[in-house]
């Protein structure tokens, strides 16, 4: 369980976009009918997605309405779940893992970076209100530590001189590209395999 | 060495494309029908012949498992849920399948899914693996459009419904019932077993769940005979398994061995060795974060399956192996996992509750030096005292790796520690308070 800060400033009231609507109809029939709770998570990062990454408590109430079930049970979710921001973060939210095999590999430089480039403490906005990061737990990429989340995409096989380059980028608002910054092949050893050499789709 | 013809996850690395057709020339898809139409029985016996244990962390017969559900589809439907919750610290075996080998998850849960009577599937993914997800949705969407699911799913009869369901960033959510529970739109709090899910499960009816790498390997079982499953590894320990290494190793990377292959061949073949050398070795945590650590002596000759680690009083859980050498902090490390445990325990259980938070605290002084031999052994009772005391799994994974520091490295704690406590006067020492109480206007 984390703690959630709610933000002191909060839009009057929510609405989903059409599109989104869509695709909140298009959740709702995964699960059976009398079930529409089951949705809730999904809708929420819906929510997530049209209002910056974070969710107003105008939003919670308008999912709870929407599928019919108490506005407590919507709030609790959001509460628990440690990916639903309570307050406005950057537009590039940076997490940066922090879990045992991230920290043996350093993590802490990385860490250390983000406080020098974006902002002394986790959840703050960079001066030009465009970064803000944060420490989270293991993200499950632990064979390509030390790595960090920045909004949807995974950066990894990390040192200082490639995260200060992929903050440099975020704070001129890019978003630079995803995956191993040493261009190693997904979760292959880095000095060429020892499996799989001579496979091929028959 | 396990062959390369042995191994299942031939596209690991994402060598030879994940999409469907790519897959079906590897040999996907290939007799499903057959299988299917050789019956339940058959299926879950050949499943229980190969002596395949769940690759989730828990190692359970899953023939055993499969075979709990009701046999006729009653009143209530039956559900497969898919875990593919991957939270536990040095883990990542579930992330390759999920974008590389989409179609042997998807063709395992029809198979299992008629298995167990199931016309609908979940599969729960954690949050965070987004881009995962929407492979793995283009991949069902393909098999949709080969008539592999829906009505008729494959030309077997039977009718399958694979859904995609996200998390949240809940490491709990693993866990079955919780993960149910997070299924339902519910706070991801574990449930009071029995009633096992098998009978009482997702909205109340009959549901099964399986880790993702179980389910991928049940076509290839079918397909090759579990006999050659079962000849791989050991008896009761077969099959083969992904392993992820991390940590202080020189090539960091997951492989696909033999069950039993020994711990010292997976380091040294596969990762590069210790960085600094094997001498370097200060000690292993063999299977995910809760899994005790295992000492250097032991890793010589140690072989990595359930029961050989079990004697050794560890355990192979998931089988990401986290390698720690001597250049780094062995306390510090371990107090980093309790820091972990303590940030995704649930709450639902006073001892876990407060527990965690507990032994993280006296960790961190250990490490710091600030602690006293007394709290050496009140460090071990709060240990005992979780363990076994609480709804889920969850209070002993959080247990064992503090209690396998104590075991094996007590000497150094000891060195750090003091006979009288340090009194320092107006020190602010944030770990010693609930981080909570500092926040005076959180909610």
């Amino acid at each position: 369980m984390s703690i959630k800060k709610i933000s002191k400033i909060q839009p009057e009231s929510f609405e989903l976009s059409k599109d989104n609507l869509l695709e909140a109809e298009n959740e709702i029939k995964k699960y059976p009918n009398d079930r529409k709770a089951s949705a809730i998570l999904a809708l929420l990062f819906l929510v997530q997605k049209q209002n910056d990454n974070w969710l107003p408590l105008a939003a919670i109430k308008y999912v709870a309405k929407f599928l019919g079930v108490p506005y407590i049970q919507v709030y609790e979710v959001s509460t628990f779940y440690s990916m639903f921001n309570l307050s406005p973060v950057g537009k590039y939210f940076v997490q940066v893992c922090t879990t045992t095999p991230c920290m043996m590999k350093g993590s802490k430089k990385i860490l250390d970076i983000c406080k020098k480039y974006i902002s002394k403490n986790p959840h703050e906005l960079s001066e030009n209100k465009l970064c803000s990061w944060t420490e989270v737990e293991c993200l499950g990429a632990c064979v390509n530590a030390p790595m960090m989340q920045i909004n949807q995409d995974y950066f990894e096989d990390l040192d200082e001189n490639s995260t200060e380059e992929i903050i440099q980028t975020l704070l001129e608002d890019k978003l630079p590209k995803p995956g191993s910054a040493k261009n190693r092949k997904n979760t292959a050893p880095e000095k060429g395999k020892t499996t799989l050499l001579e496979v091929k789709n028959a | 060495m396990l062959k390369d013809e042995d191994r299942i996850f031939k596209n690991l690395y994402n060598d030879l494309g994940w999409d469907i057709d790519s897959a079906i020339t590897r040999g996907d898809w290939l007799q499903t029908k057959d299988h299917i139409s050789k019956g339940k029985d058959w299926i879950i016996k050949e499943i229980k012949d190969s002596e395949l244990r769940g690759r989730g962390g828990a190692g359970f017969p899953t023939g055993l498992k499969l075979s709990f559900a009701p046999k006729e589809l009653g009143s209530r439907p039956h559900y497969l849920v898919i875990n593919a919750d991957e939270s536990e610290p040095g883990t990542c075996k579930d992330r390759d399948i999920l974008r590389f080998e989409p179609q042997k998850l998807i063709e395992g849960c029809l198979i299992t899914s008629y298995s167990i009577s199931a016309h609908t599937c979940y599969i729960y993914i954690r949050g965070e693996y987004l881009r995962e997800g929407q492979r793995l949705q283009e991949a069902i969407n393909q098999s949709y459009q080969k008539n592999f699911l829906g009505k008729n799913a494959c030309g077997s009869g039977w009718d399958l419904d694979i859904h995609l369901h996200y998390g949240a960033g809940a490491y709990i959510c693993g866990e079955e019932t919780a993960l149910l529970e997070s299924l339902e739109g519910k706070k991801g709090l574990p449930r009071l077993k029995p009633p096992f899910p098998a009978l009482v499960g997702l909205y109340g009816c009959p549901t099964i769940v399986n880790n993702v790498e179980t389910v991928a390997v049940i076509p290839t079982i079918l397909r090759k005979g579990a006999k050659w499953f079962s000849s791989l590894g050991k008896p009761k320990n077969t099959g083969t398994k992904i392993f992820c290494i991390s940590g202080d190793v020189n090539n960091p990377c997951n492989v696909e061995e033999e069950m039993s292959i020994p711990l010292k061949d997976l380091i040294e073949k596969h990762a590069g060795g210790v960085v600094g050398g094997w001498n370097n070795l200060q000690a292993v945590i063999p299977g995910g974060s809760s899994m005790p650590l295992l000492p250097k002596s032991v890793c010589e000759t140690i072989e990595m399956d359930f029961d050989s680690l079990i004697k050794a009083k560890s355990g192979l859980g998931t089988a990401g192996v986290i390698v720690i050498n001597k250049d780094q902090d062995i306390i510090r490390c371990i107090a980093r996992i309790a820091k972990f445990y303590k940030h995704e325990s649930c709450g639902q259980c006073t001892p876990c509750r407060e527990g965690c938070g507990w032994m993280w605290r006296m960790l961190e002084r250990m490490a710091e030096g600030e602690a006293t031999y007394k709290e050496i052994e009140l460090l071990y009772d709060v240990t005992k005292q979780i363990e076994g005391h609480t709804i889920c799994a969850f209070g002993e994974g959080a247990a064992w790796p503090v209690q396998g520091l104590l075991r094996h490295f007590k000497k150094e704690i000891e060195k750090r520690s003091h006979e009288e406590p340090l009194i320092k006067k107006k020190s602010n020492i944030p770990y010693l308070i609930d981080q909570h109480l500092l926040e005076k206007d959180s909610a």
